[in-house]
């Protein structure tokens, strides 16, 4: 082994080779490494955090899914109870309207009746005039037999 | 082998030298042919072969990694931005171990340059020992030697320029004096050893950078030997030790070049260690 200019040569090759290394690869590839290592971090803190809001929605989710069935069954029970009230209701009304109907052709019919027996009565009263004069082949005075025929047909 | 005419001595000898360029005694410029040649030429002499494999793998590294840094995202990585990441990613977890999360702009990109530089020289080790060599001889190249991390001065190159920096940082952190007070202070901390002290953290400091450089200079070196040795053997019996020996040098080469690393980190870790240790 001998030594020579060699070793200095080799020296100022490696001093060349170091710099460009501190310039060229180094800064890059290391600051590379630092983003990523960040991004990856950052990435699984966001994975993480997700997972839990998952979760709370899940079970938020869950929860107003349960009320909503609830208030759900409390409106249909309501529907169901106004309905029959409804119906109720219809029903009274209509019984009391049937009623009223039925009182008021009662009336019509009570009044009818009156009026009949009362056109009755006085057919009858002019009648029994009739027949009587046919029967006395006379004229009955109507001053003098007046209260005759007012009691007769006040009986009838 | 290389041919009849070479014995097996001069079959290693070949293969362990450097295509070295330099002055000859009578003045002109050429290749060294042998040993007498490099003894001519000296230390003004340039191993062609060493600056040309660390040169053009430094590119390799820098290339593939600028590539996946200018087309880096922060999105889904392909497979090339991937795979530099997870060099990346390596040396800066060694780096916050040993060396913390002290701000230095400097010990994350020299890491990973040493890193993957001298793993890509140390995986030269694995291509069989003859081709690269051989096709060069063919084309007129008398010496190739393709492992630059078996050349001392390639890793004595990169330990002494750690070795500058963990000077620097010793000046920059601690202070001129405090650096120097801590030479004779240090291991015994009483006036009449200061003397013993200081030749002891010259030797532990000399130590370094050389330690540094020369274990992996001879773990490499040690490893191309052996597959030298295998490569003499008749060529159908050498897959049954070149195979094993290959596969395990699959680890010397990632370990080396991690081992490279981690001194490196280490030593400079030291430096910035104001407080007694």
């Amino acid at each position: 082994m001998n030594i020579n200019l060699t070793m200095l040569g080799q020296l100022i090759s490696f001093v060349m080779f170091v710099l460009f290394c501190m310039k060229f690869v180094w800064p890059y590839l290391t600051q590379v490494m630092r983003e990523r290592q960040a991004l990856i971090a950052e990435g699984l803190e966001k994975a993480t955090a997700a997972e839990k809001q998952l979760e709370q929605a899940n079970e938020s989710a869950a929860v107003e899914l349960e009320q909503a069935k609830k208030q759900s069954a409390e409106l249909i029970a309501q529907a169901r109870n106004r309905a029959n009230q409804l119906v109720e209701e219809a029903k009274e009304k209509a019984k009391e309207e049937a009623e009223k109907i039925i009182l008021g052709a009662q009336s019509d019919i009570d009044q009818e009746i009156n009026r009949a027996r009362e056109q009755l009565r006085a057919r009858l009263g002019e009648l029994a005039i009739e027949g009587a004069e046919k029967i006395l082949e006379s004229t009955i005075d109507r001053g003098i037999h007046q209260e005759m025929l007012t009691k007769l047909s006040a009986q009838l | 082998m290389t041919g009849d005419t070479l014995t097996s001595d001069q079959y290693i000898q070949h293969h362990l030298t450097n295509l070295t360029y330099g002055q000859f005694a009578d003045g002109h410029w050429g290749f060294a042919h042998g040993a007498e040649d490099l003894a001519e030429m000296g230390f003004w002499s340039i191993n062609v072969d060493t600056m040309f494999w660390s040169l053009t793998l430094g590119f390799v590294f820098l290339f593939i990694f600028m590539a996946a840094a200018r087309k880096a995202t922060t999105g889904v990585p392909g497979t090339l931005q991937n795979l530099c990441e997870i060099a990346v990613e390596f040396v800066e977890d060694n780096v916050t171990q040993v060396f913390g999360t002290r701000p230095n702009a400097i010990i994350g990109p020299l890491s990973l340059t040493i890193l993957v530089w001298v793993f890509l020289m140390n995986l030269m080790d694995l291509i069989p020992v003859d081709f690269i060599p051989h096709a060069a001889q063919l084309a007129g190249v008398p010496y190739f030697k393709v492992v630059a991390t078996t050349d001392p001065n390639a890793t004595l190159g990169m330990s002494f320029g750690v070795f500058v920096l963990v000077l620097y940082y010793n000046f920059k952190i601690k202070g001129p004096f405090k650096f120097g007070a801590g030479l004779f202070t240090h291991p015994i901390p009483h006036w009449s050893m200061y003397w013993f002290n200081f030749i002891l953290e010259i030797v532990d400091m000399i130590a370094k950078p050389l330690s540094h450089g020369l274990r992996l200079f001879g773990n490499l070196y040690a490893g191309e030997m052996i597959f030298i040795l295998i490569a003499l053997l008749p060529f159908y019996a050498q897959w049954a030790l070149s195979l094993p020996w290959a596969i395990f040098h699959i680890l010397i080469i990632g370990l080396q070049a991690f081992v490279f690393m981690i001194l490196t980190i280490v030593y400079l870790t030291q430096a910035h260690e104001t407080g007694e240790h």
